[in-house]
């Protein structure tokens, strides 16, 4: 029963890498400047996931805690494009 | 390596794993495929969140059975994107119709100064 295991975790892997491809492929030829930072933020999270399934795939609990800090700065990163694309700065006075 | 599950534990991981892939992949491509912004921005969040939430059971189910008592800490994940993916996609929104209405309102002046 391992080996079904094993296949699941490997094809979620495969999926969540062509997301991966996919978004880049958004990021490259996005028309518009939203489109992009929607791309890269499709791209964070599955890299969180592909994290999550390689602690799943190698039983470590390290992969979590990287996962845990690649959603949190994420989100501030994603928060910041956003209030970039809607004010023209970030922090303002 | 992976440790020895029972065996309706391991189908429970597998198909939680392959239904998070699915839909990782069904929100990436929706990404890809959809015509204009407003209609692409719902394909990833909503996708990319069933998917975390998925794969965030599924570990919480393995690390159960390793360490025979209920292990919860994986559901911080689903717990951060729950709360953070809702207000990315609506901070991006307003970006997104305030830019195009600015662009909008640039060739309307621009047309009224030619013309």
């Amino acid at each position: 029963m391992n080996q079904v295991l094993l296949l699941a975790a490997n094809f979620a892997l495969g999926c969540f890498v062509l997301g991966m491809v996919l978004a880049v492929y958004r990021l490259s030829t996005g028309p518009t400047m939203a489109d992009r930072v929607l791309a890269l933020d499709t791209m964070y999270i599955n890299g969180m996931l592909i994290l999550l399934t390689l602690g799943l795939r190698f039983d470590s609990p390290l992969y979590f805690d990287i996962a845990l800090l690649i959603c949190i700065f994420g989100f501030v990163g994603s928060v910041a494009m956003a209030k970039f694309l809607l004010r023209g700065e970030v922090i303002e006075p | 390596m992976m440790p020895d599950l029972p065996v309706w534990a391991a189908g429970v991981i597998a198909l939680l794993l392959v239904i998070a892939g699915f839909f990782a992949l069904t929100g990436s491509l929706g990404l890809l495929r959809l015509p204009d912004f407003y209609s692409r921005i719902h394909a990833p969040t909503l996708g990319n969140t069933l998917a975390s939430f998925c794969l965030v059971v599924s570990i919480l189910v393995a690390a159960s059975f390793v360490e025979h008592r209920f292990v919860a800490h994986s559901l911080l994940v689903s717990f951060f994107l729950i709360i953070t993916s809702p207000v990315t996609a609506m901070l991006l929104m307003r970006a997104a119709i305030k830019r195009q209405l600015r662009h909008e309102l640039g060739e309307k002046d621009n047309a009224q100064t030619k013309g």
